[in-house]
């Protein structure tokens, strides 16, 4: 029963992420892109999580965690230099 | 114009703590679950990435102030030192010795030198990771 439920839940999460890559590709701004690229991360933490409970297995909840904290950072370095044309600055008081 | 970043600032203040527990707990987790050193390495590397990000780099210069490529020399003396010191004790290179032993806060605790080739790894990882983002960053 279980497994069923997990098996369609993890159909409709891969479903989902082929809308999110149909935006990545279509797209028009860049800052759709980014935003596609950052719901995929959250997308793929639900599939590995799933995935985790499908195969009967907790050393996968380590890459959960690490998906989360790389999707943020990469996010956060595509906003700034959206919003700056640099990711690393020197000196930000200049 | 000056943009203001004061949301980003302090979401990296506080998470960043979170990444590197995590980084440490990967780390020490590395004999008996996935981690280890090179995740943890990297991981150490990318929650000081996050303050790059946040600030710049003469702040975080200003927080840690030390030069990340002598982190690596000395992550590859940690590792070379744990491979040769078994030489000391008349045993094949990179023999690993362990024992357990009774830690007041922890009870029973299994203290390994592959944990000593570990933490080598970790500070090469990080050495590396920071002076490749550094190098990169400071040139105009």
């Amino acid at each position: 029963m279980i497994e069923a439920v997990l098996q369609i839940s993890l159909v409709v999460l891969a479903a989902a992420m082929i809308g999110l890559v149909y935006r990545l590709v279509k797209g028009p701004t860049v800052p759709d892109r980014v935003v596609a690229l950052d719901a995929m991360g959250v997308n793929l933490v639900s599939i590995t999580a799933v995935l985790s409970m499908l195969l009967d297995t907790s050393n996968y909840l380590e890459v959960i965690l690490l998906i989360g904290i790389l999707a943020f950072i990469g996010t956060v370095a595509f906003a700034k230099f959206l919003e700056k044309g640099e990711v690393v600055e020197y000196d930000r008081d200049q | 114009m000056k943009t203001n970043d004061v949301i980003f600032q302090t979401v990296a203040k506080v998470v960043f703590f979170m990444i590197i527990f995590f980084a440490i707990h990967l780390f020490f987790a590395g004999h008996y679950y996935p981690g280890g050193g090179f995740v943890g390495g990297l991981l150490t590397a990318g929650a000081i990435v996050l303050l790059l990000l946040a600030f710049d780099i003469k702040t975080v210069q200003h927080g840690f102030p030390l030069d990340f490529k002598w982190l690596i020399g000395i992550g590859l003396l940690f590792s070379a030192g744990t491979a040769t010191g078994s030489l000391i004790f008349n045993v094949p290179f990179f023999t690993h010795a362990y024992n357990y032993f009774h830690l007041p806060l922890f009870g029973k605790t299994s203290l390994h030198t592959a944990m000593l080739f570990d933490l080598g790894v970790y500070f090469v990882v990080i050495g590396v990771t920071m002076t490749i983002i550094q190098t990169i960053g400071e040139s105009e």
